[in-house]
């Protein structure tokens, strides 16, 4: 699950990760009073939506006076951002981050990631702060330096330590970098983290040590134990669809394509997807009904399918271990009847129960074309919509 | 032969009373694996009584605590259905027993309590497979997990795999043409596992009984890349491979909590191309797994060994 910036510095703060002060605005009246409230000569106006590379994209202005705020936070807000994370079609600016400007000497880059690998908690750290991560590891590798922590003791200081002169902090700033980490770590730690990113980490011109940007993102197998972590959830940034899958815990990711997809299990699903497109068609979605999925939970599955108008037809593919087939058909057809089926719909069905499956879909008296195996049901259903 | 499990083998279920549990208990029993009890804390001392697809009941003993349970039966695996917030605590109690396989069947445990118990694992003499998993499978000895024994036949195909359906998917592909599996194993879709790719080939590697092994993967980490590597530098039997989410966007966790790409890394293209410069031929769609398995089984002549069921 992912927060905006001043949700994770607000998580950060909590653990005594240093950060500039800042408040979050919703509309123009309450940046510029923002910025009266923080009282510095310089302010920063930046535009909180959950993905990176804002700044490039003209989404994080500097304000040297109220005017300038009020300017900048009119001009920010309900404009559509286009970043190189957001996708062409962008997201629109609903909140603002109003913080205190800092003298920046210098940036770096500090990250903390689980190692899947070695199944340990990892923290990274380059002198290279502000650039993307990626690009150092591609271009300069060795100017990134890892600390790989046991999880029975956690960040060691002498590994903090380490770290902090490996990229050149200041020596006189290598406690208050040791500290930083330390709490970051814990921070990552306590709320079940999948990653947690200061980029950029900066030294500034009074002997700070300060947490410039935050990037953190949850676990969501672990939101279960995090109810304030949930809490932070902004639905404006999610797909109203794969907000409506996760209402009936159903796995769903929107994709750009024309062909509705219902699958059991993740590995056959993304597959499904794989398939349609080598045969020539583009998938809509990706769908993962589960292993007990109910007659409700099927019917949901493809009402929210055939609620995407982008849908020009449906592939159905069920390969049935605890999934039933007939408990696939009774859903499909269930579903097909209450909403109208209005578009093709193709299905293969194997495995527990396949011939009674068959048999019901085949005595629907709906428009249901069969499929012999994974294949011919893709090639029939990119064939029936072109 | 087979690795990991075969007729021998006597296994406990871990929270045994819940409904999913009994559920594969049954499904177990009626495949003729060795389930010989189980845990429930606090239902230590009841027995449960499972009704078999061939008439018999089986009672299965419950005990509060793993330990009580393989003493009293000598079991020396164990799966688990438990919920993700009790499963890390129920592997932890499977590997202080000293049992020599535990199975985790459980998605959705959190992240950092896996990297936990792979800590407290090392040193310990337990292997883990998954957490979520389908299981294991030696077909016609002993099936442990969810995956439909009735698609598998006896043979001498290693199947290792990430996903659960598309292992069935391949393994249904193998079985319609007569092609048999030794041991099925599928390792899970979480990013931090018992046991990886790596481990599970090694050991299809040195069990004579296998010929040729399928490797199932998918988007996320570099588990498929590490294994090629190893495959080259060590497998003396053929490995055929599949690799799914070619289409994944990156960013998004598809379904798999392991299957996501990061940071443009772990994607089936990098994934596809090392695994081909290894030298393992990988299907170019799930549809052609097993086709892809049989032209290289005739290139190395061994398809007819390989045929078990006409």
């Amino acid at each position: 699950m992912n927060i905006h910036e001043y949700q994770g510095k607000e998580v950060l703060k909590q653990y005594g990760v240093a950060v500039p002060e800042g408040r979050v605005a919703f509309t123009v009246d309450e940046a510029v009073e923002a910025a009266k409230e923080l009282g510095t000569p310089v302010v920063v106006v930046k535009a909180q939506i959950h993905a990176g590379g804002r700044g490039k994209a003209g989404g994080v202005k500097v304000a040297k006076s109220l005017d300038d705020v009020r300017k900048y936070a009119s001009e920010l807000l309900g404009k559509v951002l286009v970043t190189h994370q957001t996708g062409p079609e962008g997201k629109e600016v609903k909140r603002l981050l109003i913080e205190q400007g800092c003298d920046i000497k210098k940036e770096y880059y500090v990250g903390v990631v689980v190692d899947r690998s070695t199944g340990r908690v990892v923290m990274m750290a380059s002198e290279e702060g502000g650039t993307e991560i990626e690009e150092v590891a591609a271009r300069t590798p060795e100017k990134i330096f890892k600390e790989v922590i046991d999880p029975a003791v956690g960040l060691q200081p002498f590994q903090a330590r380490r770290l902090a002169f490996n990229i050149n902090i200041p020596k006189e700033l290598v406690g208050k970098a040791v500290q930083f980490m330390t709490a970051l770590y814990n921070a990552f730690v306590d709320k079940d983290c999948s990653i947690a990113e200061i980029n950029p980490l900066v030294v500034t011109g009074d002997g700070n040590i300060l947490a410039l940007d935050a990037k953190l993102n949850f676990d969501s197998n672990a939101l279960y134990r995090h109810p304030e972590i949930v809490a932070l959830r902004d639905l404006d940034e999610e797909d109203e669809k794969e907000i409506q899958a996760s209402k009936f815990d159903l796995s769903y990711i929107a994709l750009d394509g024309n062909i509705g997809c219902m699958v059991n299990g993740a590995g056959l699903a993304m597959a499904t997807m794989d398939i349609i497109k080598y045969y020539g068609g583009e998938p809509a979605n990706f769908l993962d009904v589960g292993g007990g999925a109910s007659k409700e939970k099927v019917t949901e599955a493809f009402k929210i399918i055939l609620s995407d108008p982008k849908v020009k037809g449906i592939f159905v593919n069920i390969f049935g271990g605890i999934m039933r087939c007939d408990v696939i058909a009774e859903g499909v057809i269930a579903a097909a009847r209450e909403l109208g089926l209005d578009r093709p719909l193709v299905v293969r069905l194997e495995g527990t129960n396949v011939e009674l499956g068959k048999k019901l879909l085949n005595e629907s008296g709906l428009n249901i074309t069969a499929a012999d195996s994974m294949a011919d049901g893709a090639q029939k259903i990119v064939e029936l919509v072109k | 032969m087979s690795i990991l499990v075969d007729k021998n083998t006597k296994v406990i279920t871990q929270g045994i009373t819940g409904k999913t549990a009994l559920f594969h208990a049954k499904g177990a029993l009626d495949y003729g694996t060795q389930m010989v009890g189980g845990t429930s804390p606090g239902k230590g001392g009841t027995t449960v009584d499972i009704q078999l697809e061939n008439g018999t009941t089986a009672s299965l003993p419950v005990f509060n605590t793993v330990k009580e349970a393989v003493d009293a039966t000598g079991a020396t695996a164990s799966v688990i259905y438990v919920p993700p917030a009790f499963a890390a605590d129920a592997i932890m109690e499977a590997v202080d027993a000293e049992l020599e396989l535990v199975i985790c069947i459980t998605e959705g445990i959190p992240v950092l309590d896996m990297v936990k118990v792979k800590r407290y694992m090392e040193g310990k003499k337990t292997r883990l497979i998954g957490p979520n998993c389908p299981g294991v499978i030696t077909p016609d000895e002993c099936k442990i997990g969810i995956m439909p024994g009735y698609i598998h036949t006896k043979g001498h195909v290693g199947v290792v795999s990430r996903s659960g359906t598309l292992t069935y998917e391949a393994v249904h592909q193998l079985t319609t043409r007569g092609i048999g599996q030794s041991t099925a194993v599928g390792i899970g879709g979480d990013p931090v596992k018992g046991t990886e790719f790596i481990d599970v080939l090694r050991m299809f590697n040195e069990d004579p009984d296998t010929y040729a092994v399928i490797m199932i993967g998918e988007i996320g980490g570099t588990a498929e890349e590490e294994a090629a590597e190893w495959i080259q530098a060590n497998m003396t039997k053929p490995v055929v491979g599949f690799i799914g989410g070619a289409t994944a966007p990156p960013g998004k966790r598809m379904g798999h909590a392991g299957a996501i790409i990061s940071g443009g890394k772990g994607t089936a293209a990098e994934k596809i191309a090392k695994l081909e410069s290894c030298g393992i031929r990988v299907a170019p769609t799930p549809a052609e797994m097993g086709a892809t398995l049989v032209s290289v089984l005739e290139e190395r002549g061994l398809l007819e060994k390989c045929i078990t069921r006409k």
